[in-house]
Formats: structure tokens, C-alpha cells, sequence
């Protein structure tokens, strides 16, 4: 432990710790711009500077390990005044254009210049030009706003293992992007936005569907519907200055009503039906691979989350026929919506418009591929990030938080329990065990109230194993077979994974994978900044929504029997086959 | 340094069995060794010309390296190229000296004159243009070098007739 002043008050500090990390545990906020949580500080930005007594310079405090008997001064002022000078020449080179740009009240840099007080800028810059690079489905890049603080680097790089964007050239003209001067469709980017979710500023974003949903809304001959994915209540308050983990289904609900959807409907419910897909593939798999003594690809991985999908369409194709053949539950949830309840009620697919509220930018590539068009038309027409639906609520003038709850609409607005949890890294694992084991053995999951602990949290990459005992009679060939289970999340970890499967030094049976670090609720479109805490509160939101239900396991939801009765047949049926599942193809990585 | 090999090789191109084959031995012998990247793609460059986008792929697979970061070191160093040579390489010196008497407006009148920006090549793969930083000719700046021939107190003025002697060598006899 050492003995550090900072700001005169005394503080004490392990070895190692930073002097950024060490105010932060004392309360003392320091800015940053380059700086991000768990990863080697690169000491681009120069926004953090700090005076350290003795010292002749300022120094970066996200980099610079404490020592005993330091005295710091955070926001002395020749601290106020080095912060000022690096912003002002920060903008004296930014295309700087607040009023009619993305991030508009939501941009660290613009929140510096007025935190720092900032009223002129002393510098005449050249401006870098705007290039605005929308060649993927997901996500829009415009270098002009960039400042080069390389934190979609590393997210690129070191948590999602991709490295599609790294520094290109150098000096002024150095640009932060795909190889050379490409455009994002040039290199093997899967699409997750886990760097437009970094990015402290306009450079990087979704591609937004606001105006087409808002022309879709206005159009009388268009039923539109909506479906929201279970990360989005845990997440959609903080758009409106609700603490992080604060749920706001009931709120979520009513506001999508008041912008004018026909129907309200939940995620979940194609959430419950993957898991009677999933579930059914799994265990059909298992008896092959157990009874026939077939050859099956097994470990089975789950197939919900389009980022992954992509990523192993890239770098691992040898697993493709590994991967479940289900659809996602938003992929579901269209080809079901356009087909079974459009003729419930009355309208042809092509007039019937659906919309998913989704926590991910790699579902606006889902929505587009070629292979989605199942129902007869595009199954999913637009999908809004988590925060394009907080933009809309706004742009509407709803006063969300003075909202009265709301319930979602019948059939497809009915979800259980398990299907909230698919937000949480851990959770398809958990709700698919609650519905196998009980299909197995007959019995409720032996696991203190229904949660598979070893699979729950953040550690990268989790390990878990049940032996089935007391089976009924059609699943005996499963009697004392130990299941084993792993989950991953953030694509750096699945690829460690992968490797450790491909050496064979580990082997599962079923593997849960989540392109995004905590699963969805840490998705590249939710609202900024998600860091460990905030993922951890939101993951306990959605364990919460999920205990406050009667409804907790996928094979109750009675509107999916009755789905499966009126329309499907048998989970892997005929039909389920033509409308749920899907297959994938290895794209050469560029 | 590798320009000079550079500007032998790419007058005769390779096949492209002989490039992939060549390729292969120079990722053998580096593809394993800690901070072998930057001298296979140098040795790549002066066996090759150039680096193409090919032979960057298959670099940055044998590194395991995203394309996009083998791309950021290629562009860091101004001694690789992602384009062919052309046959003649123009290098316009904005070392002190050069810089002091006009080696600027001698590089605008060179690119100019080339309808190119440093570091491209002319259409017909004649020229390219690059900058160098001093080819210890200060006392009679500023200089340009045209492959290894220096040209001492350049005018821009003159430019266009410099290049055209060239150009006129080329048609005239094949070197
Ligand atoms: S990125 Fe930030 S500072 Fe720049 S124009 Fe947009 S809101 Fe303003
Ligand atoms: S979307 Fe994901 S893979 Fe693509 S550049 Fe951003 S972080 Fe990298
Ligand atoms: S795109 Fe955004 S995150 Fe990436 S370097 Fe530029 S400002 Fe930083
Ligand atoms: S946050 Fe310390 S240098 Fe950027």
C-alpha cells in the first residue's frame, strides 16, 4: 500500500494502481478521452494530464502508477489550462457541427469543451475532410469527426479479436480505419458496433432506420408492428437519466403505442420458441451422436447473435455446421409475424411492416440477408438500436418517465422468464437447461431458484456440467450422460475458445456464444457508456424481470403451444424447418 | 535501398506462380520469428516491385494478422508501395537545404507537371513520384534524383523538360 495526496486529502493505494484508477476510487473525477476500462492505456488523448509535485511536466494520469508519497493536483490551474489547450486543438481540427450531429448531447468531447469552459479556440486547424463511409448495412463512419484516440482500436482488436480498424499512414494524415483508404465492407468486420459504442464521439454509429420507421408509421396501408429484445428494458432508461439497471418494460411499452405501432409485441416470444427449436435440435443431436452412434457436429453452438454469426462465416468456418440452424429470435419473430399472425388478422406480409427494437447493430445486418425472406417478404423490415428508439421517443415529445405502465399485446407479446434472460451472457444456456432437463427427466432443474450460477457473470469464458439422472423413459440414453456446457462472450474469448476446442484440449457438448461483452445488454446499441458496472446492473435488472414472473421456463408460454398447435406442428417440423432455420456460408475473410 | 531493387524488378513482372512460390519462401523464413512482419515486407517489396493487395493478404494470413493492421504498418513507412513502380522514379528532395531553396515549388511543379501526388504513378507506369530527405547533394539544391541520375539546381520551370528527355528515352530505345 502506498500514501498518496491527491487534492490534499490523503489516500492510500495499492502498488501498480494508476493515478487515474486511485482518484476514481476516491471520488475525484479526472476526464479522459483515449482512456478505456480494463485495457493498457495508450496516452493519446493528453486529456487526463495531472500536476504531480516535483515533477517538471503535467502527466498522464491513466498511465502513470502512483508512488508513495505523491502529491497530485487534479484541476489546478495549469491543469485546467494544459486540459484546455489539448481540447481547443482537438477542435480546432474537428468538423465540429453539434447542432446537426449524431451525437449531440450524448459526446465526451463535446461535454469536455463545455465542462472545461471552453468559449474560443485559440488554434486555426485543417479541418480533416468528411468522408462518410456507409458501405455495411450496420454502421456509418465519418473520419471528419474522428479524433483519434484509438479506442475502436482496441475494442476492434483486443475484445473482439477482429482488428478491422487500426491507424492508417501517418502524422496529421493519419486515419483511423479499415486497411489503407477501404471502406468498412473491404475487411472482415462482423458488424458488432462494439466500436461505435466506444467512440467518444460522431465518428463511427449505426446506420439509422429512424426516418424509414417514422415514413412506415405514416403510411396508412401499413400494419406496423414491433418487437422489442428482452436487453432493451434493462437499458432504454438511461436514454432518459434513469440510473443504470432501472427497468422500464411497462414505460417501454406505452411509448411504443404512442408512436403509432399497431401492434406491441416482445422478442421473448421467439425467444421461448428458439428455445423449443434449440432445445429439440440439441437433444436430436445428442441421441444421434449417443444411440445411432452417428457422426454429428457436436459441440451444437447457439446461433442468436449475428456478430457471431458473421465471425464464424469469417474466421471459422471449418464450425459452421456446428452452429444451430435456428434462426434468431428477431429473424423468428418476423418470419412469424408475417406469416402466422398477418393471417390472423387479416393482412398480406407485403403490407405489414416489422420493426424490432434491438440492443445490436449486426441486427441491422441480419435483417438484410438474403437467407431472411422466409415469409414471402422481407421478414424483418427496420431495426432501431436501443438508442434510435430513445431518439424517436424524444423526437415524439413523450415525457417517457411520467409514462403509466403498459403490457405488451397478445399472441406475440407473451414471453416467460427465460426468454428475458437471453440479454445476459449465461442466459440461452440457462433458459435452454430449464426446458431440456425438465423435457429429459421430467423434472424442474435441481439449480436454487432455476439460475445456472457457474454460467452467470463476466469472466470470459465459463465452464459448466450436469450429469441427467432419473430420465423418463423416451430420453434413458441419456441416464448419467455428463453434459458439458461452456459460454463465451466478446468475440477475443470466443476465439480462445475455439482454439482450445480446435487443439483438443477442451470438449463440450453445448456452447453458448455472445458476440458482445455480458451479452446483449453490453450491445453495440445501447446507450453509452457501458462499462463493467453498468453491465452488471443491467444484467441484475434482467434477473430481476425475470424472477417477478410466474412464467419462468420457454415450453410453459402457452401462446407458443398454441403457435406450435394452430400453425407450426412439432418444434422441427416441416414447417418450423422452412420458417425458423436457416443455414450459413463461409464468406472468405478479406 | 529497396527502391533501387525495385525499380530492376518491375520491369519484367513476375508470374504469378513465381510470385506465390517466392512469396512462400520469404513467409517460411520470417513467418516465426518476433518482429519478422516489417522485413518480410521488405524483402517482398524489393523482390516484387511493389506490394500488392495479394501479397498482402497472404502476409497478413501467414502473421495471423488483420488486414487492416499489416495495411497500417504499409502505410506508416513512406518506403512501401502499394502500387507499381513506374519505370522512372522521380524523388524530389526536401532535406534542409533542398527545402530552403525551393525544393517545394519544385515538387508542385513535378507533380504538376505528372498530374500525380507523391507516392503515385503515372498511367502509363512511367513515372513516380516520391519525396527523399537529402541525397547529399545540398551544396546545389535543389535537387531531384530520376532513378540513380541527380539533378542538381533544378528550376521548376524546367521540370517539363527534364521529364521529357526521359519520356523521349523510353520511346527511342528500351534501356
Ligand atoms: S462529434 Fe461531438 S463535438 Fe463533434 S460535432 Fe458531433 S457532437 Fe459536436
Ligand atoms: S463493428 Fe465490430 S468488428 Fe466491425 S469494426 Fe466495429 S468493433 Fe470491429
Ligand atoms: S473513430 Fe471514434 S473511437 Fe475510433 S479513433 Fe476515432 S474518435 Fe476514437
Ligand atoms: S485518457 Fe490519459 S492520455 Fe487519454
Amino acid at each position: 500500500m502506498y500514501k498518496l495526496i491527491i487534492n490534499g486529502k490523503s489516500i492510500e493505494a495499492p502498488d501498480g494502481a494508476t493515478i487515474l484508477e486511485t482518484a476514481r476510487r476516491a471520488g475525484i473525477r479526472i476526464p479522459t478521452l483515449c482512456f478505456l476500462e480494463k485495457r493498457e492505456p495508450i496516452g493519446a488523448c493528453r486529456v487526463c494530464l495531472v500536476e504531480v509535485a516535483g515533477a517538471r511536466t503535467l502527466m498522464a494520469a491513466c498511465s502513470t502508477p502512483v508512488t508513495n508519497g505523491m502529491d497530485i493536483k487534479t484541476n489546478s490551474p495549469r491543469v485546467r489550462a494544459a486540459r484546455r489547450q489539448v481540447v481547443e486543438l482537438l477542435l480546432s481540427e474537428h468538423d465540429g457541427n453539434c447542432q446537426i450531429c449524431d451525437r449531440n448531447q450524448d459526446c465526451e468531447l463535446q461535454a469536455l469543451a463545455s465542462e472545461l469552459g471552453i468559449r474560443e479556440i485559440a488554434y486555426e486547424g485543417e479541418k480533416a475532410k468528411a468522408k462518410i463511409d456507409d458501405s455495411t448495412p450496420a454502421l456509418v463512419r465519418d473520419n471528419s469527426k474522428c479524433i483519434k484516440c484509438r479506442r475502436c482500436v482496441t475494442v476492434c482488436s483486443q475484445v473482439q479479436g477482429v482488428g478491422a480498424l487500426h491507424p492508417q499512414g501517418r502524422g496529421f494524415d493519419t486515419v483511423i480505419g479499415p486497411a489503407f483508404t477501404l471502406n468498412l465492407d473491404g475487411v472482415a468486420c462482423v458488424q458488432c458496433g462494439q466500436c461505435a459504442a466506444v467512440c467518444p464521439v460522431g465518428a463511427i454509429s449505426e446506420r439509422s432506420h429512424v426516418e424509414a420507421v417514422w415514413k412506415a408509421l405514416e403510411d396508412p396501408k401499413k400494419t406496423v408492428i414491433v418487437q422489442t429484445a428482452p436487453a432493451i428494458r434493462a437499458a432504454l432508461g438511461e436514454c432518459f437519466g434513469c440510473e443504470p439497471g432501472t427497468r422500464v418494460t411497462g414505460k417501454m411499452t406505452a411509448a411504443l403505442r404512442q408512436l403509432g405501432f399497431n401492434g406491441v409485441f416482445d422478442t421473448n416470444f421467439t425467444a421461448d420458441l428458439t428455445i423449443m427449436e434449440e432445445g429439440t435440435e440439441l437433444l436430436t443431436r445428442l441421441k444421434k451422436a449417443l444411440v445411432d452412434g452417428e457422426k454429428v457436429p457436436l459441440p451444437m453452438f447457439t446461433s442468436c447473435s449475428p456478430g457471431w454469426i458473421n465471425f464464424a462465416e469469417y474466421y471459422y468456418p471449418e464450425f459452421l455446421p456446428n452452429l444451430s440452424t435456428c434462426k434468431s429470435p428477431q429473424q423468428m419473430f418476423g418470419a412469424v409475424a408475417k406469416t402466422y399472425y398477418a393471417q390472423k388478422i387479416g393482412v398480406k406480409p407485403e403490407d405489414m411492416t416489422v420493426v424490432s427494437i434491438m440492443p445490436c447493430t449486426a441486427k441491422k445486418f441480419e435483417c438484410q440477408r438474403e437467407e431472411m425472406n422466409d415469409s414471402g417478404a422481407r421478414d424483418v423490415d427496420y431495426v432501431l438500436t436501443t438508442r434510435e428508439l430513445g431518439r424517436m421517443i424524444k423526437e415524439a415529445g413523450i415525457d417517457f418517465m411520467s409514462l403509466e405502465d403498459e403490457k405488451m399485446d397478445a399472441p406475440l407479446g407473451l414471453g416467460s422468464g427465460a426468454a428475458d434472460i437471453f440479454a445476459n451472457t449465461g442466459g440461452v444456456m440457462e433458459a435452454a437447461l430449464r426446458t431440456a432437463y425438465e423435457i429429459v427427466t421430467g423434472r424442474q432443474l435441481p439449480m436454487e431458484n432455476l439460475h445456472v450460477k457457474p454460467v452467470a457473470g463476466l469472466e470470459g469464458i465459463k465452464e459448466a456440467s450436469v450429469v441427467i439422472t432419473g430420465t423418463v423413459p423416451a430420453w434413458s440414453f441419456l441416464e448419467g450422460v455428463e453434459v458439458k456446457l461452456a459460454v463465451a462472450h466478446g468475440l477475443a474469448n470466443v476465439r480462445r475458445l475455439l482454439e482450445s476446442i480446435k487443439r483438443g484440449e477442451k470438449s463440450y457438448h453445448f456452447i453458448e456464444i455472445m458476440t458482445c461483452p455480458g451479452g446483449c445488454i453490453g450491445g453495440g446499441g445501447q446507450p453509452r457508456m457501458t462499462d463493467d458496472s453498468v453491465r452488471l446492473k443491467r444484467i441484475g435488472a434482467i434477473y430481476s424481470e425475470d424472477e417477478s414472473k410466474a412464467l419462468r421456463k420457454s415450453h410453459e408460454n402457452d401462446a407458443v403451444q398454441q403457435l406450435y398447435k394452430e400453425f407450426l406442428g412439432a418444434p422441427l417440423g416441416e414447417k418450423s424447418h422452412h420458417l425458423l432455420h436457416t443455414h450459413y456460408k463461409h464468406k472468405p475473410a478479406l | 535501398m529497396a527502391e533501387n531493387a525495385a525499380c530492376c524488378a518491375c520491369s519484367e513482372s513476375l508470374s504469378e506462380e513465381e510470385t506465390a512460390r517466392q512469396l512462400e519462401e520469404i513467409l517460411e523464413e520470417y513467418r516465426d520469428k518476433p518482429g519478422g512482419l516489417i522485413p518480410a515486407l521488405q524483402i517482398a517489396q524489393s523482390r516484387f516491385g511493389y506490394l500488392s493487395e495479394t501479397v498482402l493478404k497472404k502476409i497478413s494470413a501467414a502473421f495471423n494478422k488483420p488486414y487492416s493492421e499489416v495495411a497500417g504498418v504499409v502505410s506508416f513507412y513512406s518506403f512501401f508501395s502499394t502500387v507499381p513502380r513506374g519505370k522512372y522514379l522521380v524523388r524530389a528532395c526536401l532535406g534542409t537545404a533542398c527545402y530552403v531553396r525551393g525544393g517545394k515549388a519544385v515538387l508542385s511543379a513535378l507533380k504538376k507537371e505528372l498530374g500525380i501526388d507523391v507516392g503515385q504513378t503515372t498511367e502509363d507506369r512511367l513515372f513516380s513520384l516520391d519525396v527523399g530527405r537529402c541525397f547529399g547533394a545540398c551544396g546545389l539544391a535543389p535537387v531531384i534524383m530520376v532513378n540513380d541520375d541527380v539533378h542538381q539546381r533544378v528550376k521548376p520551370s524546367k521540370v517539363g523538360e527534364l521529364l521529357k528527355a526521359y519520356a523521349a528515352g523510353e520511346k527511342g530505345d528500351a534501356q
